[in-house]
This record gives C-alpha cells, structure tokens and sequence, in this order.
C-alpha cells in the first residue's frame, strides 16, 4: 500500500503502521517517523503556544506521491504512507507521519529518511508561530540552510 | 492565469489568489514577479527580495527563468517549511 494524506485531523500511528502489513507475508521492516510540535521553538526560542500550519492543497500531496514514486524507484519498498497535518496545532501535537515498509531493513530506514528530507524542504507547507508571551509578535518559520543540506545528500 | 500566494507573500500581497492577464513580454516566472510587483505598493513589499521568492507552475517547482506560456496556475510563496 501507498498512500499520501494531507489533513487536519490527528493520526493513529500504530493503526497507520499497522497497514502496511495486512494480508502480506513479504513485509519484513516497517520503519515509522513520528514529527512532533516541539514548544522549545519560537521566537528567540522563547517558547511557542502553537505553530499554524499552511499548505497548498493539490500541489502538498502531487509533491509527496512524486517523491514517494522516487523512493519506489531507489529501494524495493512493498509501502509506504506519509501523513501531514495542517492547521493549529499545539507543542506535543504530532504534525507529520511517515512509514516505509521493505522486506529488509535498510531499504526501510533509507527510504523513510529521504522522503523526511525531501519533504521538508520541497513539499509545499508553511509555518508560522504563534508565541507563548502577547508581548512577542509571531512569524513565519525561515527554511533552514541544513535541511537544504540533507535533502541534497540524495542527489546523485 | 491564475496567481496563489502562500505564507507572507499571501500576508503582503493581502490576497490569496487572483486573475492577472500580463502583458506579451512577460515571458518568465521572474517577469511575473517583476510585473506583479509594479501594480502596487502591496505586490511590491511582497517581491521586494525575489532571491527568497519560490515558485511553481500548475503544481510543480519551478525555476525564475521558467516560461509562464500555458500556465493555468502560478504559485509565489516562501522556501518551505513543512514536516
């Protein structure tokens, strides 16, 4: 199973996981990433309430499922799921949920870690922070030249 | 065509999506966003430092010398910062 999810509704990691799986013998590693709202973000690391997330419906999913199609070329996955979440959501919220499966390890490891690093960096999202204090005024998340950096390790 | 902003081009420009008709010479995503900025003083703040400026044509990343010919869709917004 392949599948690619933008909502706004929380996910079930387990249950997600746990697809990849049914009805199939062949599956022998299911490696999972869970993204969490962290509350150590925020202006001056000043403390976030929430980080509202923004994305751009259509081109969001198109994005993923075409670097999901480029892991499916790179490593013999049986699946995966990406899940991103969208909206407000608050420090200890799960945002974003990606799962390999492979019938060895490695394919798995490496196929959930490029999909992380590519989509940080290319999939349509935007966040912006809403902070703790009324007194610090919120903003946009800036790209971070390191995530560049690991999305450009898988380039041959 | 149709024109999406995202993030803090959309807070700039003040509007998420609108219909332009630019004239024959804008040829590229760049000359859309130089001629988007010329219309006014919001579209200006929002272009004022193109080098930080994305973009996509119908869904796909694109580059600022990318031709806008048979564009449906074209899409300015910020580097990203999802996941």
């Amino acid at each position: 199973m392949f599948a690619v999810r933008i909502q706004r509704e929380p996910f079930d990691a387990v249950a997600e996981s746990a697809a990849l799986a049914v009805g199939r013998t062949d599956v022998g590693a299911i490696v999972t990433f869970t993204g969490l709202c962290r509350a150590d973000a925020g202006p001056d690391g000043a403390g976030l309430a929430a980080l509202t997330l923004e994305h751009y419906p259509g081109m969001a999913e198109e994005e993923i499922e075409r670097h999901v199609e480029e892991a499916r070329h790179r490593w013999p996955l049986t699946g995966a799921i990406v899940v991103h979440r969208h909206g407000r959501l608050e420090p200890g919220d799960p945002i974003v949920f990606v799962a390999t499966a492979s019938s060895h390890r490695a394919a798995a490891f490496a196929a959930a870690e490029f999909l992380m690093d590519w989509l940080k960096t290319s999939a349509p999202f935007w966040k912006k922070e809403e902070p703790i204090s009324a007194a610090r005024s919120g903003g946009w998340v800036e790209a971070k030249a390191s995530d560049d950096a690991a999305a450009d390790r898988w380039r041959e | 065509m149709k024109v999406l902003y995202f993030a803090w081009l959309r807070e700039r420009v003040g509007l998420a999506e609108e219909e332009v008709a630019p004239p024959a010479e804008v040829v590229t995503v760049a000359d859309l966003a130089r001629w988007l900025a010329s219309q006014d003083e919001a579209h200006a703040h929002a272009f004022d430092n193109p080098a930080v400026v994305r973009a996509a044509i119908d869904r796909r990343h694109v580059k600022p010398d990318s031709a806008i010919s048979g564009a449906r869709e074209v899409a300015f917004f910020p580097p990203m910062t999802g996941g």
